[in-house]
């Protein structure tokens, strides 16, 4: 296996730490290594953003953190999930028997997704389904819950909280789901949120509220966050740092400044360059900078590294011999490329 | 005989298209929902359009007005000078070659059982149906290589493509009939951020060899600032302001294109900037507010804001907007301010 970098030992402030995370599927086509090698940390207060398009194992990773992924045979996972629990002690996850995973998932880290309507529970009062959630992990009774339910929902801005917790998720718009679901998910104060592709189904309108609200929050609690997103608009807005993922593995890690402003990894250069920049509105169309090809058939890695085929930088013999380490290219910027000094050269 | 190019290809005059709302009670009267309530613009020949707006306003609906996909309520529609509005199915038929959709979805809008060249070659089932077996499967050989695709690929099922793909086959499916006018809505929404460069590249570069009209529908300001001429922004039905794309994102004359173009995340961390944020949602279009339907999330709105509709006129040549207020400065994002 790759070489991982030199590794300090968890320190306090680290909420999670991942390491070597191994995640494949067993189809009747073959194994399919959707997540390969991951390792990272994420600290109290920190936002952690997972960036990188379909295939590149992003969900995937945040649904392995919570143990989400389909049972074996269907799929197997391997690796640690050191996760910070109530008493101050990192527990792995990946070792964790499910009678008490379910006592973490929704206390010490909790998940918002993409779509709330198809997370929410269509035929249940949105006060019921958070207060569900509260009663489970604290025993509050009833009354209680739906109390504390009310507070949440006034936290995460829905007006007139205490007659909304009647409501049907159908009476709500997509906005307002989508802070009942951030409302189910900080009803037990989790030290960790893992927010996958929160804001992508919103208008722009809907997403810049729901980004503030996650920013106010996690002033608020120092909750470490796990966004997972495609869009590198919202990650220069809410990241500290930033992980590029492609094709399973972390191609780029870097804190965010660094990562806009110099990225060493040609694919997250592709990636920067193939946004269309809002200042250059209207004067002229220039070519957008695509990057060529699609992401390579899971069941058919080329050799090498697997951006090779897509990359201008493309060197045979030096690209295409062996996967390329994960190295610490600068002080905590890391980048998975044989090439980056020389091309650090060249663009400069 | 050469058209004349300076004419508009597309004329939509006070377009209306208003949809049976729910039943508020057993015997109380049908609501109304107004999805689109008075819309005029006109495309010229080679131009791209775009209509912007979120979820909810009307751009979608006023896409599949203008191809005759739904009746209109109200209003006039006309192609090259030639009303449409009204026209039977039949009398239709000459049209819909020369207006063409690429949708949103290139998974959900290709039939799976279908081979590509059964897909590309539908429309001229219809639309020429005399040619032979042979002219045809020259027509969607040559058709595929225009969308970058290979002509083997007529023998595969869309299962077979990647997204990108599958979004070249739709704009092939669109461009087969040659048309004048495609109406593109989101076309790139569904798709990943590398493979959206590379089917706004096509449809470009498409635009110019073959001299297309495109009406672009998206919520993507980005997008649609690289790809567009023109921009018209959509709030609940009505258009609230329409200009050139830079004048647009440089000099935005209503509230709400800048609150708008202010929400639009910019992929710079170095940037600070003070965010104009909108307050709660856009209201039902079962009961939308009186006068300017934006007044109520609006930072600058007047008691007169209540008053009537604000009609869309001319502040600048070119620049239209349909706001009370002219004492406004309001603001560019930051690094487009005039």
């Amino acid at each position: 296996m790759t070489q991982a970098p030199a590794r300090p030992a968890a320190g306090e402030d680290d909420v999670l730490e991942v390491r070597g995370l191994n995640i494949s599927f067993h189809t009747p086509a073959g194994e399919i290594p959707a997540v390969r090698d991951v390792s990272f940390r994420v600290r109290r207060g920190e936002t952690l953003a997972l960036v990188g398009e379909s295939g590149s194992g992003k969900s995937v990773t945040s649904l392995g953190i919570l143990r989400l992924t389909p049972k074996p045979p269907f799929c197997s996972i391997s690796g640690q999930v050191l996760l910070r629990g109530r008493d101050g002690t990192m527990r792995d996850l990946v070792a964790l028997p499910e009678a008490e995973m379910r006592g973490v998932r929704g206390r010490d880290a909790a998940m918002i997704f993409q779509e709330p309507m198809t997370s929410l529970n269509p035929v249940h009062r949105v006060g019921d389904q958070i207060a569900e959630s509260i009663r489970f992990h604290e025993g509050l009774s009833r009354r209680a819950a739906l109390g504390k339910a009310a507070d949440l929902l006034d936290l995460v801005g829905i007006p007139d909280a205490r007659r909304r917790l009647g409501a049907f998720p159908h009476e709500m718009s997509g906005g307002m789901r989508q802070r009942v679901m951030i409302a189910m998910a900080l009803a037990c104060e989790p030290r960790l949120l893992i927010a996958d592709e929160p804001t992508t189904a919103l208008d722009v309108t809907i997403q810049a509220q729901i980004l503030d609200l996650l920013r106010r929050l996690q002033e608020r609690t120092r909750m470490a966050v796990i966004f997972i997103t495609h869009n590198l608009g919202v990650v220069a807005e809410i990241a500290d740092r930033v992980m590029v993922m492609y094709t399973g593995r972390v191609v780029e890690q870097a804190a965010v400044r660094p990562l806009f402003r110099a990225p060493l990894m040609p694919y997250t250069r592709g990636l920067l360059r193939s946004v269309p920049r809002l200042d250059f509105a209207g004067l002229g169309r220039e070519k957008l900078a695509a990057i060529p090809g699609t992401v390579p058939d899971p069941l058919e890695p080329p050799p090498g590294c697997s951006f090779g085929p897509r990359c201008g930088a493309f060197l045979p013999g030096s690209c295409d011999t062996a996967i390329p380490p994960l190295q610490e290219a600068l002080p905590g910027h890391q980048v998975r490329c044989v090439r980056w000094s020389a091309l650090t050269g060249e663009a400069a | 005989m050469i058209p004349d190019m300076t004419a508009p290809l597309l004329e939509v005059r006070d377009l209306r298209k208003w949809f049976d709302g729910p039943r508020p009670g057993l015997f109380r009267k049908r609501a109304v929902v107004k999805a689109v309530d008075g819309v005029s613009f006109d495309i010229r020949h080679g131009e791209v359009l775009s209509l912007v707006g979120e979820s909810g306003s009307g751009k979608s609906t006023v896409g599949r007005t203008v191809l005759r996909l739904a009746r209109p309520t109200a209003g006039q529609i006309r192609f090259a000078g030639d009303d449409i509005t009204s026209l039977s199915r039949d009398a239709l038929r000459p049209f819909r070659q020369k207006m063409q959709l690429v949708f949103q979805d290139p998974y959900a809008s290709l039939n799976p059982k279908m081979t590509v060249e059964d897909i590309v070659g539908a429309p001229l089932e219809i639309h020429a149906p005399e040619l032979s077996a042979a002219a045809r499967r020259q027509r969607v050989a040559e058709t595929l290589a225009l969308v970058g695709l290979l002509p083997s690929h007529a023998a595969r099922y869309p299962h077979e493509f990647s997204g990108g793909q599958r979004q070249r086959l739709g704009i092939a499916r669109a461009l087969i009939m040659q048309p004048q006018l495609l109406i593109a809505d989101e076309p790139v929404s569904a798709l990943d951020v590398s493979i959206q460069a590379q089917v706004v590249n096509l449809l470009l570069e498409l635009k110019e060899r073959l001299g297309l009209t495109i009406l672009f529908i998206s919520h993507d300001l980005a997008v649609v600032g690289h790809i567009s001429d023109r921009i018209a922004v959509m709030y609940l039905g009505r258009l609230v302001e329409v200009a050139p794309t830079r004048a647009l994102f440089t000099m935005p004359r209503h509230p709400y294109t800048e609150a708008l173009l202010s929400a639009v995340p910019i992929p710079d961390p170095t940037i600070q900037r003070e965010r104009i944020m909108l307050a709660g949602d856009m209201p039902s279009p079962l009961d939308p507010p009186s006068g300017c339907s934006f007044r109520t999330r609006c930072r600058y709105a007047l008691p007169a804001c209540a008053g009537a509709v604000p009609a869309l006129r001319e502040v600048a040549p070119g620049h239209l907007k349909a706001c009370i207020r002219d004492d406004l400065h309001l603001v560019a994002p930051t690094g487009l301010d005039a």
